[in-house]
């Protein structure tokens, strides 16, 4: 626990020091979406990671956030801050009501289901016109303001995201390392197995499919309060994949493998601006090459191929 | 008064006959892709997301053989069913077969990977942009009752109908067919009695993939065809074989014409722009409520 609590520490340090190498510029623009997905991709993580329950629709979820969010504070006018809360319960109590349904598939069953949820959330984003202004999207949305600061510059912003991003590193940390922790991986090695020893798997798995949803929702909230404007083009099943590889990447059931990943799938396609339209090649690549090669992910996977270089006779351990 | 509901009743009765004729044809080319689906599945217990980019493929094949090559129709669709199918082999044996934990998790992921990267090539090599194919024999309507198909309609459900008759021979009057089928039913059992069960596995990809080629062909004329058709495509296709309880017989043929007819009816009748959320909704709904599918029996599961 105390190696956790260090490794935390050092990490949140390194995050907060990032800024000062940059002095604002594009790039911080770029860190604050590595901060939004790193939390996308934690939410994700604990479903798929540590539940072993996969989901093609999280951005749909996270989509809903973002739309709720901003609908609050554009049409009705209510303060960012209230709307946040309220966007992440409502997505939160839609996840767990349709989650007991949806939960009892399993594996294959279990990806269209949810990949149908995410495309029928992306269809109503399109169609609802009057809500949410259809596929031109919805603007004028108001930036969050905390004791007389707006946050209205990548730098600030990448301050505020940060936060919330650590805040949910803390949280799944200690989620993971706990009962409730061991009793999702007990779910994901074996659900008949984790039912006869006494974890409700049927209960447990919904709690954390709308947990899940609610870390989605508030990652859309906050993306919609920095972006300022939003489009359903930004909440397709494009994205919902695009989540999937940052969690696999990195590795399932690795928080800070979730962070890798995210910022890996953000920071790549800056820097291959070039190669715009390619991304999503590179995209498919890597699932099948992390799958086929790396099926740890980035987290387990790099150090084991240090053992395979240095290691003299035989081949990595796996754990 | 009367004479006028009357006139509507009827103008309605037509529409519906439109509807449902159309509803038709888009419903065999689900049903098409449905029994791909299925075929995969019941070798190998693989829900194959790529699926629907071998019916891309089918329809932009045909293009560069009927623009590039210059061949004529009835040479340029074989031509093209045979180079998808070629993709289908290449995918089976360079991403499915060699992978070291073929969990249902990584399988997922590896398929949706493997679609997407079919798909980024097709755009490298075909472009953004939507491309049109002839039809088979001209685009002159023909009138039935009081709505109107076009030729291609006809070709399309005349191909389908042809498809599963050779579906069925195939898989009840030949030995590979049998071999296959004994596969589906216990993939153990058909290693001990001799069977080649990756061989089979690697057939059921030979078989979707063309029969999702020639789905994607059949339908090029009427719908265009692009780098990006094939995930819309793909998806109808599995609810279809959800409806059918992933049979590759009837029941998946039933279930694509139904989606199809609701589909067609829900988009005239409703919204034309929540067209593609009914067929979505079904699937839901079917999962939900009926996860063997409208026809299945239930069936416990083995842990």
């Amino acid at each position: 626990m105390k190696r956790e609590l260090i490794k935390f520490i050092c990490f949140s340090l390194f995050v907060m020091l990032m800024p000062s190498f940059f002095k604002g510029g594009y790039l911080m623009n770029v860190l604050v979406f590595v901060g939004i997905n790193t939390m996308l991709a934690i939410a994700l993580n604990l479903l798929l990671g540590y539940a072993g329950q996969i989901s093609l629709g999280h951005a749909g979820f996270f989509g809903l956030g973002a739309y709720l969010s901003g609908i609050m504070t554009v049409t009705y006018g209510w303060n960012p801050w209230q709307a946040m809360p309220v966007a992440a319960i409502a997505v939160g109590c839609l996840a767990y009501l349709i989650g007991f349904p949806i939960l009892k598939l399993k594996g294959h069953y279990l990806a269209m289901a949810t990949l149908g949820i995410g495309i029928i959330i992306y269809i109503v984003f399109n169609e609802t016109y009057d809500l949410t202004g259809g596929p031109s999207g919805l603007s004028g949305i108001p930036n969050l303001e905390l004791g007389g600061i707006v946050f209205d510059t990548d730098v600030k912003n990448y301050y505020l995201i940060w936060t919330f991003t650590l805040a949910v590193v803390l949280f799944s940390i200690n989620l993971a390392n706990s009962r409730v922790g061991r009793a999702l991986r007990a779910v994901h090695d074996s659900e008949v197995a984790a039912r006869v020893v006494g974890v409700n798997a049927r209960l447990l798995k919904v709690q954390v499919f709308a947990l899940s949803a609610v870390l989605s929702s508030l990652a859309g909230s906050l993306y919609a309060h920095t972006m300022t404007f939003i489009s359903p083009a930004s909440f397709g099943f494009n994205f919902s994949v695009e989540l999937l590889t940052m969690v696999v990447i990195g590795g399932l059931g690795s928080v800070y493998g979730s962070f890798l990943g995210a910022a890996l799938l953000t920071l790549l396609p800056e820097f291959l601006r070039s190669a715009n339209d390619y991304d999503i090649i590179i995209y498919g690549g890597l699932l099948v090459i992390m799958v086929m090669f790396m099926p740890g992910g980035l987290v387990r996977g790099i150090p084991d191929l240090f053992k395979k270089v240095f290691k003299t006779k035989g081949g990595a351990d796996h754990a | 008064m009367s004479l006028s509901l009357l006139s509507r009743g009827e103008m309605q009765f037509d529409q519906l006959l439109q509807y449902t004729l159309s509803g038709l044809s888009t419903g065999a080319i689900y049903a098409l892709i449905g029994i791909g689906f299925s075929i995969i599945y019941n070798a190998t217990g693989i829900i194959n997301f790529a699926q629907g980019e071998f019916v891309m493929l089918g329809g932009l094949f045909t293009l560069t053989c009927l623009d590039l090559l210059k061949l004529p129709i009835w040479a340029a669709v074989p031509c093209a069913v045979v180079a998808s199918t070629v993709a289908g082999l290449l995918f089976e044996r360079l991403a499915i077969r060699p992978l070291k934990a073929p969990t249902p998790i990584n399988l997922v992921i590896i398929t949706i990977g493997g679609s997407i990267l079919i798909r980024g090539l097709a755009m490298l090599a075909w472009g953004k942009d939507t491309h049109s194919i002839p039809s088979f024999s001209g685009d002159d309507p023909i009138a039935i009752g009081g709505a109107t198909i076009l030729p291609q309609h006809l070709w399309i459900l005349a191909i389908t109908v042809i498809i599963i008759i050779i579906n069925k021979y195939y898989f009840y009057y030949t030995i590979s067919g049998k071999a296959m089928r004994a596969c589906a039913y216990n993939r153990r059992a058909a290693g001990l009695v001799g069977i080649d069960v990756r061989r089979m596995v690697l057939f059921s990809f030979l078989i979707s993939s063309a029969m999702g080629a020639m789905a994607g062909i059949i339908v090029a004329p009427l719908t265009m065809t692009a780098y990006d058709v094939g995930v819309m495509l793909g998806l109808k296709g599995f609810c279809a074989a959800i409806i059918g309880g992933m049979s590759s017989g009837m029941a998946t043929v039933v279930g694509g014409l139904l989606l199809g007819i609701l589909e067609s009816l829900g988009a005239g009748l409703i919204s034309s722009g929540y067209k593609d959320a009914i067929a979505f909704i079904i699937l839901l709904l079917i999962l939900f409520i009926r996860p063997q599918g409208l026809f299945g029996k239930a069936d416990s599961e083995r842990v």
